[in-house]
This record gives structure tokens, C-alpha cells and sequence, in this order.
């Protein structure tokens, strides 16, 4: 365990030193700007000529704009997670950066362990904080806080480690830039299967919602961040519930108590797969 | 004690290349070994599997009795590989540190400094590798692969990028390390330099061993040059124990003789005539 460690510290002394956390910082700061000032304004705008309709402004405004951030925010780990990763294996192996270290006695396991809890923590405890701090100026700025804080906040961390988790797997096998494609790629098809699934419950397509379902099941991340989604407006009711449960940004959609077994064995598996590859990989 | 490197019918294929067939080796402990060999012959694969970069498709492979690429292997060997990068943004200190935390060396900052010095770097402490020529870098990876004083040091191409004062420095430090009886299993291409400090060469060529023996048993006679009063005289098919008569049948004719010369090949010619008989 102790190996694992000593990686992790190589991995976040890597980005520290390459200033991937100041780009990051930075950014982030200018994507919570303009969040803050649309959110304003938002908020402004439906106050200044209210719509007269069923549904509950405040909450679908605020819904609304943190289902935004939400998108967003997951956007920003995803890019973050895939970035850390993505060269882990093969991509350092051609740069010659790998040898050197897997021939110590720490080996190849703890190498691949130690980069994945650098790059989980790194981008999970980003994606957490990115959303509570959205969730906060969504507060500052209409008076609207979500239903649920932890549970929205701990699946959308959840959901970058996975994809983290895809890349570090696809860096055994593939190239950086094939890699960087194929897990974006990946990432892409899981959003758009979930906005696949808001049509299908629009139209009433069993054959649409079967194939989100299925999809966002493969690929967990999007299971989580529904789930996340619906969990924020979770005790909305009336037409204001089913309004957001058709958000623009995928559909908000329950996964139910399976959910968090099945991340887990699924990041296991992920890991095991790497793990044997790993260890039968010429270098 | 057993041998810090030995290999039994060592086989590599890759797809339908065959990398490494039925390959013996043995590297005694403090011995230097020279593997020579045409580019593709298989040195870098033989190099890869010792150290547990590459599996095996046949044979075993053993550091100092441990099975290669095992974790006991992997802590009581050194490498520097021949095509390599350490990260840039690490000082030379700091790299140095972090394989000391790899191989759990205890040898702290003496050790780094004493390293630092040995490979002619003890100014460059301070210095980030992407601020290092290629031969520092080299050097540096020299050090590098010498935390924890491993019993066996596998060297892969260690002085293509260094300078002749650089090289020197590097002949300087193995030859220190058979004095503190490291093993050292020595891939280049300069066969003045394994002429020079190693204790044996191994010329593998296809993937097979096709000479092995000290610098001297590969060479051989080359003929006989004698200096006389009437020029430089040479004898090619003649032997060292043809010398005498020869001079005394010159000494009877009246030639006066000043010098006598055994000519033996080189290493480069022993090296050449073994990979042009092994053919394709």
C-alpha cells in the first residue's frame, strides 16, 4: 500500500508542477462568473415579468440553472478526470516516462492504483466542490436551493471518477489521443442516450427509453448523473415536477437503490480489467 | 550465491518475429558482460525481460534466484533503458529522491549526493531535467539506476548520448562498481568501450548467442608483422609459435631485426566475423 501512495503523490506532484491545477482554478473561476451572472439575470428576468402558468418559477428557474451547472460542471471533471489519465499506461510508456518506475519493487498494481486515487480524488473532490459552489450561487442569486445537496453532489463526483476510471482503462490499450477520442466519445454517447431517453418519455417510445435505460447503465456515469438530476427537484410534484423531469439537460430519472452496488462493481471490474492487462502488457 | 542473471532457452516472439530463440545466459555476481549485436538482434528484449518490461514466450529468466519481473527481482536490479525520459519538472535531487521512495532505499540525501557525484553531477543538484543536455540526463539515469547499490545493474545503450570525457566518466564508474561487486550486464554499440571494461562479451545476433568469451578468446592470431632493416615484413598465416623461426631464419640471412609484432584481431573484427557467420 505503501507504493500506491508514494504514486499518488508522483501523480499530483505532476499536476501541481505542470499547473494543471492553476489552469484550473483560473477557468473554473471564469465558468462560476458567468454562471453567477446568467443566474442573475435568470432569476431577474422571471421576476421582472412573471409567466403565468402552473408551475413554480422559483423552483424552475433554479432547477433549471443548477441542471445547467450540473451539465456543465460534470463536463469540466469529465475533462479533468480524462486529462489525468489518459496517458497513463501506453501514452507514458511510448514517452519512455513508465520504465523507470514500474521496474521498481512498487510494480505495475500499484502504479495503476496509485494514478487512479489521484486522479478520483483530484477530480471528484473538484466536481463536488464545482457543484456545491453552483448550488450556492443559484441561492445567492433567486433564493432556490435544491431538495437534496449531498446525495446530487456525491453522484456527480462519482459519475467523473467513472469516466476517470474508462480512461485509465482505455490508457492500457490505447495511444493518449486514440484514448482521449475514444473516452470522449464514450462520454458524448452516454449524454446523448440520456436526452434520448427525455424523447422517448415524450413520445412515450418504449424502444427509445429502453435504449437510455440500457445505455446509461453501461456506461454509469450517466446513470449517476440522472440520478443526480432528479435527485436536486426530487420533491417537486405537479407540473413543475414533470417539467423538470424533462429538463433540457438529459433526463432527470431516478436509478433507484441499484444504483451505488452497481458504480461500485462496475469501477471494480473496470479495475481488474486494467489491472490484468496491465500486468500482461510488453513495455 | 547464486548468479545475478541467468537465462535458460529464453524465447520471445512477437506475432510472427522471433525476438529472442533458446537464449542462455549467465552474469556472475561483480562481473561485467558485454552484449553486442546488430540492430533488431534481440539485446533490447533480452534487457526488457531481466527487468520484467517484457514476459517470455519461452524459458525462465532469474535475478540473483528470483524469477525476473517478480517483485524480489525488480528490488535487487538497476536500469537505465536505452530510450528514456524522466519528467521534466523534477530536479535531479528530486528524482533521485522519488526512486529512493520506489525502491525503498534508506540511503537518504548521502546517497544522492554520493550518486550525484559518481556520475560527475554534484553541481546539478538543483537542475530540472528539462534544463539537461541528453548526456546529463544519461548520467543522471546512470545514478538513477544505482539507488539501493542493486546487485545487478542492466544497462541498455547507457553512453550513446555522451561525449568522450562523458564516456570516460561512465567507464570510470563501472569499473568501480565491479570493484564493489555489482554485476553489470552492459547493451552498446561501442565495442572499444566493452573491449575496454568488460569481463565477457555476448554476441547475439537474430536472437540467438552466436559468440560469447572474454574480449581475448574472441580475437584470434592475425598474422605476424617484423620490423627489419629492410622494411616491415608480414607473415598473415603465421602464428605467435612461429615467431622464433622465423626471426632465426631472418637472423641467418643476415637481416637484422629491431621489432616483432603478433597480430590479433579486434574486438570489432571477432564481432563482425561472428555476425556475418550467423547470416540472416
Amino acid at each position: 500500500m505503501r507504493g500506491v501512495w508514494i504514486v499518488v503523490g508522483y501523480a499530483l506532484q505532476e499536476s501541481l508542477r505542470r499547473r494543471v491545477f492553476v489552469i484550473v482554478v483560473l477557468l473554473t473561476a471564469a465558468f462560476l462568473g458567468l454562471f453567477a451572472l446568467g443566474a442573475n439575470r435568470a432569476f431577474y428576468e422571471v421576476e421582472r415579468s412573471p409567466i403565468v402558468t402552473l408551475v413554480d418559477e422559483q423552483t424552475l428557474t433554479g432547477a433549471t440553472l443548477l441542471g445547467l451547472a450540473m451539465f456543465g460542471t460534470l463536463f469540466l471533471g469529465a475533462v479533468l478526470g480524462v486529462f489525468l489519465t489518459l496517458s497513463v499506461v501506453r501514452g507514458d510508456a511510448e514517452r519512455g516516462l513508465l520504465q523507470p518506475l514500474v521496474v521498481r519493487p512498487v510494480g505495475r498494481e500499484a502504479l495503476l492504483a496509485g494514478r487512479f486515487l489521484a486522479a478520483a480524488g483530484v477530480c471528484g473532490l473538484y466536481t463536488a466542490g464545482v457543484f456545491a459552489a453552483t448550488a450556492g450561487i443559484v441561492y445567492w442569486a433567486g433564493g432556490w436551493w435544491p431538495d437534496s445537496i449531498v446525495v446530487p453532489a456525491l453522484e456527480l463526483a462519482a459519475a467523473v471518477v467513472v469516466v476517470a476510471a474508462i480512461s485509465l482503462l482505455g490508457s492500457v490499450f490505447l495511444s493518449a489521443t486514440a484514448n482521449g477520442i475514444a473516452v470522449f466519445m464514450l462520454f458524448g454517447a452516454g449524454l446523448v442516450a440520456g436526452l434520448l431517453g427525455q424523447i422517448g418519455e415524450a413520445l412515450g417510445s418504449e424502444t427509445l427509453t429502453d435504449v437510455s435505460r440500457d445505455t446509461s447503465w453501461a456506461l454509469p456515469f450517466e446513470a449517476l448523473y440522472q440520478d443526480a438530476l432528479d435527485a436536486i427537484s426530487g420533491e417537486s410534484f405537479g407540473l413543475t415536477g414533470q417539467v423538470l423531469q424533462l429538463g433540457p439537460f438529459g433526463g432527470a430519472q431516478s436509478a433507484g437503490p441499484a444504483l451505488v452496488p452497481w458504480t461500485l462493481a462496475y469501477l471494480a471490474a473496470v479495475g481488474l480489467v486494467a489491472g490484468v492487462a496491465f500486468s500482461r502488457r510488453d513495455l | 550465491m547464486p548468479p545475478a542473471l541467468v537465462t535458460r532457452g529464453l524465447g520471445k516472439r512477437y506475432g510472427r518475429v522471433e525476438a529472442l530463440a533458446d537464449l542462455d545466459l549467465q552474469v556472475e555476481e561483480g562481473e561485467l558482460v558485454g552484449l553486442l549485436g546488430p540492430n533488431g538482434a534481440g539485446k533490447s528484449t533480452l534487457v526488457k525481460i531481466a527487468v520484467g518490461l517484457v514476459r517470455p514466450s519461452a524459458g525462465s529468466a532469474e535475478v540473483c534466484g528470483a524469477p525476473a519481473g517478480s517483485r524480489t527481482a525488480r528490488g535487487r536490479l538497476g536500469y537505465l533503458a536505452e530510450l528514456f525520459r524522466f519528467p521534466g519538472w523534477y530536479s535531479a535531487d528530486e528524482l533521485l529522491a522519488l526512486h529512493q521512495r520506489l525502491a525503498a532505499s534508506r540511503g537518504g540525501e548521502a546517497e544522492r549526493r554520493e550518486l550525484l557525484e559518481l556520475v560527475g553531477l554534484a553541481g546539478e543538484r538543483g537542475r530540472h531535467v528539462d534544463t539537461m543536455s541528453k548526456g546529463m540526463q544519461q548520467r543522471l539515469g546512470i545514478a538513477q539506476a544505482l539507488i539501493g547499490r542493486p546487485p545487478l545493474l542492466l544497462l541498455d545503450e547507457p553512453t550513446s548520448a555522451l561525449d568522450p570525457a562523458g564516456r570516460r566518466t561512465v567507464r570510470g564508474l563501472l569499473e568501480e562498481l565491479r570493484r564493489r561487486g555489482t554485476a553489470v550486464l552492459l547493451n552498446s554499440h561501442l565495442l572499444s568501450e566493452v573491449e575496454l571494461v568488460c569481463d565477457r562479451v555476448v554476441i547475439i545476433d537474430h536472437g540467438r548467442v552466436v559468440a560469447r568469451g572474454t574480449p581475448a578468446e574472441l580475437s584470434h592470431a592475425k598474422g605476424v608483422e617484423i620490423d627489419t632493416a629492410a622494411g616491415l615484413r608480414t607473415y598473415p598465416e603465421a602464428r605467435r609459435e612461429d615467431v622464433p623461426g622465423i626471426v632465426a631464419g631472418l637472423v641467418a640471412a643476415g637481416e637484422p631485426v629491431y621489432g616483432v609484432r603478433v597480430v590479433q584481431t579486434t574486438l570489432e573484427e571477432a564481432y563482425l566475423e561472428a555476425v556475418e557467420d550467423s547470416g540472416p
